[in-house]
């Protein structure tokens, strides 16, 4: 990595603005947002429900395309508008990682396989990916329970197999929207301090939706999003 | 990773019965074009194994297994003066359902031209062939009646003397080989009443006549037995079969004895090809039409089924999309369990037929065309059933994960 792609920001949007359904069930999801995360920033976004943060989220994830605004990603303009300037999906496998408030496993996969699985759609070997999937489990202290389907894992472990899946490619952008929720306290800030270090020791961004005020010394920026509108949180909050 | 097998060992019970029942219709299907089959083997099997290298039929008739056709007993002598031919045979051949120790007996009676026809040719798988001239008969197995056993038929009773197996002709009833004489004495055999009301009939047409008056010796002739009045017909036989001399040809033959007008000629293939045109094609177009519908209905419950199983892993595959599997991930995972299932319940339909078709009550014949080309239709309504599956897949979009 040269150092001209050192200082171009993860993530750069410009103006999205999201409109869900017409007429008079019209809802602005997100008016005219702007934001910019560098690399190896852990970014928290806060807001009561309803706000926009999950819209923001999955616009960035290139799941759920903007009414209108652009978004780059790594340097290169991914989304004008609903206009897809890249292959998305191939871009989400190579460079995107998700984590959401459910695990979203796999049922019919183990633990282990729910990783690997990741991995393999990413053209790893199955040898490799098997490899590296438990690594990542034993990293995040679910090794023991690899060959366990889903259901007969608890919801912090199945939320710990869900974040290793989102590690798995190494992603430049790890997106997560209430990881925690699921997870008690100690677990919910082990999750946080686990991408702060991914983000800090590879120069990933990280994006990361909570209502979970008492890890916000984790990150390194606070935003608040209400109706539909961003804007960076006072200080007060983030000391609390 | 295979994915497609990791999901149907999640749902096994749900894979596994749809697997057996569409081995089961698959089963069918074979079955059915196998007794095809067996209709077409066991139809020739009688033209084929009586080796005549032309048939003479009574005129514009298309012989004795198409209609009936009737040609007097003396036209094999006049064959046999044709240069060319080497030797000509009586072939007498009827279906009759008597009754025998109280249950119905179906059998088509075969006359054998004796004395220079015994049945040698016949396949015995126990007994001999005929050695005397009446009250002999061979007996296929399928009859179910043992060597030794007396059948009552007309007047007449006659002893099985061998057994044959799989000689059946074109409606499935099992063959009886006797004399020519005796065939004909059981197809014409009439009570006695009747041949007295008849000889009673004959001469009062001859009293009715000037020559029964002006001959008054007559009137003993006709009430005595039939043969003994040279103005009757001689007896009726429902073909005369030529065997050529070596290095005759067939098509001058066939010429001269094409200018007969009282007969038509046929080759043994021409034989067999109306055969098969007549009764066969429409038991053909019967079972092939339930087979294209028992393909449609398996081409069906596998789509339901593999339409059900992407349904339950709808919200798996929005993940994986999510995530950025390609559509060749999924379309495979889809495409793969449909194959599986065809391939599954193709193997099975066979495995069973193995045991179940021996069973069945017609004969059943399976050709290694026949399945191959059974194999490859399989794979092609596998493939189709799964298109629902993965239309349905491709059309979910990825952010459905977290509608959840
Ligand atoms: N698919 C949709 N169709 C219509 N409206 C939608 C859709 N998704 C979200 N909305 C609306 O957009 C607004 C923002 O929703 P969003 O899910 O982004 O909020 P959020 O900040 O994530 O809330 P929460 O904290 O409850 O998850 C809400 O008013 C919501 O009702
Ligand atoms: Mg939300």
């Amino acid at each position: 990595m040269n150092t001209a792609e050192n200082h171009t920001p993860a993530i750069v949007a410009e103006n999205l603005t999201k409109v869900y359904g017409s007429g008079n069930t019209e809802v602005v999801a997100m008016k005219d947002v702007s934001l910019r995360v560098a690399r190896g920033e852990v970014i928290a976004l806060l807001g009561p429900s309803g706000a926009g943060k999950s819209t923001l989220l999955t616009a960035i994830g290139l799941i759920n395309p903007p009414t209108s605004g652009r978004i780059h990603i790594g340097g290169e303009l991914v989304l004008d508008a609903d206009q897809a300037k890249v292959d998305l999906r191939q871009f989400r496998r190579r460079h995107l990682g998700f984590v959401f408030q459910k695990a979203n496993l796999i049922p019919f996969l183990s633990a282990v396989e729910n990783v690997q699985v990741a991995l393999e759609i990413n053209d790893a070997s199955p040898r490799a990916a098997r490899i590296r999937a438990m690594e990542l489990l034993d990293y995040l202290g679910v090794a023991d329970r690899a060959n366990n389907l889903p259901d007969a894992l608890s919801g912090g472990q199945q939320q710990r197999v869900a974040v290793a899946r989102a590690l798995a490619n190494e992603p430049s952008l790890i997106l997560a929207d209430e990881p925690t929720a699921a997870l008690d306290s100690h677990r919910g800030r082990q999750v946080m301090e686990l991408f702060s270090k991914v983000a800090h020791e590879r120069g990933a961004a990280v994006l990361v939706v909570t209502h979970d005020h008492r890890s916000l010394d984790v990150f390194d920026k606070t935003y608040e999003m209400e109706d539909g509108e961003l804007r960076p949180s006072q200080p007060s909050e983030t000391d609390t | 990773m295979n994915l497609a097998v990791r999901d149907i060992r999640h749902n096994v019970g749900r894979f596994a019965l749809t697997t057996v029942g569409i081995g089961l219709l698959l089963m069918i299907v074979m079955g059915m074009g196998g007794i095809y089959r067996g209709l077409i083997y066991e139809a020739t099997l009688l033209v084929d194994q009586v080796g005549a290298d032309l048939w003479v039929v009574q005129g514009s008739t298309r012989g004795p297994f198409a209609e009936v056709s009737r040609i007097p007993a003396n036209l094999e002598d006049r064959v046999r003066a044709v240069p060319g031919v080497a030797g000509a045979r009586r072939f007498v051949s009827h279906t009759i359902q008597r009754e025998h120790r109280g249950q119905p007996l179906r059998m088509v009676v075969q006359g054998l031209s004796w004395p220079e026809d015994k049945g040698d040719w016949v396949s015995l798988v126990a007994g001999r062939a005929l050695r005397q001239a009446h009250y002999e008969l061979i007996a296929d197995r399928s009859l179910g009646l043992p060597l030794g056993e007396k059948v009552k038929l007309g007047k007449d009773t006659y002893e099985v003397v061998g057994l044959t197996r799989g000689m059946v002709g074109s409606g499935g009833d099992g063959l009886a080989f006797f004399t020519v004489s005796d065939a004909m004495a059981v197809q014409f055999d009439v009570p006695g009443e009747a041949t007295r009301l008849e000889r009673a009939a004959r001469l009062v047409r001859l009293e009715n006549l000037d020559l029964g008056r002006v001959t008054p010796l007559l009137s003993e002739r006709v009430v005595g037995p039939a043969n003994e009045l040279p103005a009757l017909a001689p007896p009726l036989v429902s073909a005369v079969l030529v065997t050529l001399q070596d290095g005759a040809d067939p098509a001058r033959v066939a010429a001269t004895l094409a200018t007969w007008p009282d007969v038509t000629i046929y080759s043994t293939q021409q034989q067999k090809d109306l055969l098969l045109s007549g009764m066969v094609d429409k038991a053909r177009r019967q079972l092939g039409l339930f087979r294209v519908l028992l393909i449609i209905i398996s081409a069906i419950i596998m789509a339901l089924i593999l339409y059900t199983l992407t349904l339950d892993k709808i919200h798996d595959i929005a993940l994986l999309k999510l995530i950025g599997a390609r559509n060749g991930v999924i379309i495979g995972l889809i495409l793969q369990q449909a194959l599986l299932m065809g391939v599954l319940g193709y193997g099975l339909a066979w495995w069973l037929g193995q045991y179940a078709f021996p069973r069945f009550p017609r004969l059943v014949v399976i050709e290694t065309p026949d399945l191959l080309m059974l194999g490859g239709i399989v794979l092609a309504i596998s493939m189709l059933a799964s298109l629902l599956g993965i239309w349905k897949a491709m059309s979910v979009e990825p952010n459905k994960v977290l509608a959840a």
